[in-house]
């Protein structure tokens, strides 16, 4: 598995006229968890399903493994990579287990569905959503169906996963929680990539980061070679420092009281 | 290969799918026994079963008393009865297909207009006298615009992935606007006769049905339900949407157009002889819901029971509820469906977001 290998390059997206992504490269290997940061609107989430194969690309390749991924039928790309929404959508109101045991599919009538049951109930475990089983799905808080995705995505049991925003919904227990499933995948010689808002998270869990400033790759690296405050606060446009709290990097946006004086007066 | 073990649940499951599918089974044929034994010339249950047994070659049970009872229900009761669960299955396994490839469980051939546009197709044959493929002919066109209106439905609703309620229904008023003009245009261009099976089409109806029509529409029903069974695991998918069904490797669109397909082909065999009977699809896929949750494993074969038993039990009431008149079966599901469907709404209001 750790031969897996994930690797956009020169991509391009346009939608609906202007240009979303320009010229991305990312390599992301098995093994490793790569945090996808930046601004509202820099692409992340474009990325994201560009390298889920859901886009058709402009200009560019996203390669999972030596195949291109636009090129692979949905069956085959789906036994190699899972994709966590960025919202949780259900038409009807399927239970929390059958939910998550639609990750399953993808495997029915070959030889891993002997895994079924164990997958599932490994990853009700792991996404905390054990005692939700018998629950129905749209009757779930905005958290809860964020971790019954999560099981969902686990439940594929894919080299490949890909999370966009999978904290935005959590509180801090869960937060650190599901990034730490996160970092256990990679651990376990899977490709991870994590679309983040909160860069103290991604300094926390990611191998590498990659900052995304209006579609083009601006820092792509170490944790801490990549947040600076200099190039957060470029890329973010708004002044933040970034602290080393025993080890572990936090990112505060710097907050003066002149502005809020300037404000009231 | 050693054998998985059976979690509680998935026992809890198979249990309450035999059971739900035993039971509207039992039900089903217990209507088509007391249905087709009742009317102007009354036949005993017994004597039903009896006269059902003696054609299968059973020397059992009581023949009917009446001279003429034998016939009445060979000739007249029994297709009349088999038409009706024929139609009915297709019509309610129609509705629970058309909802789960539209993500919205207001989809329904007789609301959206798919039967509005399968019966101005099937009305041009009469007027027009058509009769390319002799007695398919009927069922051939009924079949072609059932399957271009559900086409047509399904491009002018669609957005983004995802049908919004509004749209559907605002697409169906539409659709139905337009049909009704064409059925109109049918009307004024035919004769005396033409006319009287136009109307007939309109309100719905079972009277007259002859074993060559159902001979014609039940192949369409058991191919479209078996159809319709084949891809119930992957519609389960779709409700999860397009992207994420996707992800999980359902190949979307071939899934939706052969969907389309089927749904046009089992609207097809309800409407080419019966008419549009509204709300079938609509009233039966929801209460099975309510039952047996939403997999479509269970969902696909209990509605076509639950259709055939709702049709069945209706029909009944169409013979009997008015001495001596055959009131038009689709007037009766309408007065029962339009409040379901008032109902439907308000509860999407009130639960929004939920499948807004």
């Amino acid at each position: 598995m750790s031969a897996t290998r994930l690797r956009a390059e020169g991509v391009s997206v346009r939608l609906g006229g202007s240009t979303v992504l320009d010229g991305v490269d990312l390599d992301v290997r098995g093994g490793e968890l790569v945090a996808l940061v930046g601004p509202n609107g820099a692409g992340k989430s474009t990325l994201l399903a560009a390298l889920a194969g859901d886009l058709d690309l402009d200009a560019g390749t996203v390669r999972l493994g030596e195949r291109e991924v636009r090129s692979m039928r949905s069956l085959d790309l789906a036994r190699r990579r899972a994709v966590l929404p960025q919202q949780g959508r259900l038409a009807f109101g399927f239970l929390v287990r059958e939910v998550v045991a639609m990750g399953r599919a993808p495997w029915a009538r070959t030889g891993h569905e002997d895994d079924d049951d164990r997958l599932v109930e490994q990853a009700l475990q792991r996404a905390d959503v054990v005692h939700l089983t018998e629950r129905s799905y749209p009757t779930l808080s905005g958290g809860e169906r964020a971790r019954t995705d999560l099981a969902r995505v686990l439940a594929q049991d894919t080299a490949v996963v890909l999370l966009d925003e999978p904290t935005a919904a959590l509180d801090i227990r869960h937060q650190e929680a599901v990034l730490s499933v996160a970092r256990d995948l990679a651990r376990a010689g899977r490709a991870v990539v994590v679309v983040l808002h909160d860069l103290s998270l991604a300094a926390a869990y990611a191998d590498r980061i990659c900052v995304l400033a209006r579609g083009a790759v601006r820092a792509d690296g170490d944790p801490h070679e990549v947040l600076t405050a200099e190039l957060l606060g470029e890329v973010y446009q708004h002044p933040v420092r970034v602290v080393d709290v025993d080890g572990a990097l936090v990112v505060v946006p710097v907050r003066e009281e002149a502005s809020c004086d300037a404000l009231l007066s | 290969m050693t054998a998985v073990p059976v979690t509680a649940a998935q026992r809890r499951t198979s249990v309450r799918r035999v059971g739900l599918l035993g039971m509207l089974s039992l039900a089903l044929l217990t209507a088509v026994v007391v249905a087709a034994g009742r009317g102007q010339l009354d036949v005993a249950p017994a004597e039903v079963v009896g006269s059902l047994l003696h054609r299968l070659g059973l020397d059992l049970g009581p023949m009917p008393s009446h001279p003429q009872g034998d016939v009445t229900l060979w000739t007249v009761r029994f297709p009349r009865v088999v038409m009706a669960a024929v139609a009915g299955a297709a019509l309610a396994t129609a509705g629970a297909l058309m909802q789960g490839i539209f993500g919205n469980p207001l989809a329904e051939p007789g609301v959206v207009g798919v039967s509005a546009g399968a019966a101005l197709a099937a009305s041009t044959v009469i007027v027009f006298d058509l009769a390319l493929v002799g007695t398919w002919t009927v069922a051939l066109f009924a079949f072609v615009g059932g399957l271009v209106t559900t086409i047509l439905v399904y491009l002018l609703s669609r957005d983004g992935g995802r049908t919004e309620v509004v749209t559907l229904v605002l697409t169906g008023i539409a659709v139905n606007a337009v049909a009704s003009a064409g059925l109109a245009f049918l009307l004024f261009l035919g004769d005396q006769q033409a006319r009287e099976e136009i109307v007939f089409w309109q309100l719905g109806s079972l009277n007259g049905s002859r074993w060559e029509q159902v001979g014609v529409a039940a192949p369409f029903m058991v191919v479209g339900l078996v159809a319709a069974m084949a891809m119930s695991r992957r519609l389960d998918l779709l409700a999860l949407g397009d992207r994420a069904a996707r992800h999980v490797g359902v190949d979307v669109e071939r899934l939706r157009m052969g969907a389309i397909v089927v749904v046009a082909l089992l609207t097809a065999a309800a409407v080419a002889f019966c008419g549009i009977i509204a709300f079938v699809g609509l009233v039966v896929p929801h209460l099975v819901r309510l039952l047996a949750g939403p997999g479509h494993r269970l969902l696909v074969p209990a509605s076509a029971l639950g259709g055939g038993l709702l049709l069945v039990v209706a029909d009944l009431g169409a013979r009997t509820l008015v001495a001596y008149a055959d009131l038009p079966i689709g007037m009766l599901t309408s007065l029962v469906g339009g409040p379901f469907f008032f109902w439907l709404i308000r509860r999407a209001r009130r639960t929004s977001g939920a499948w807004a």
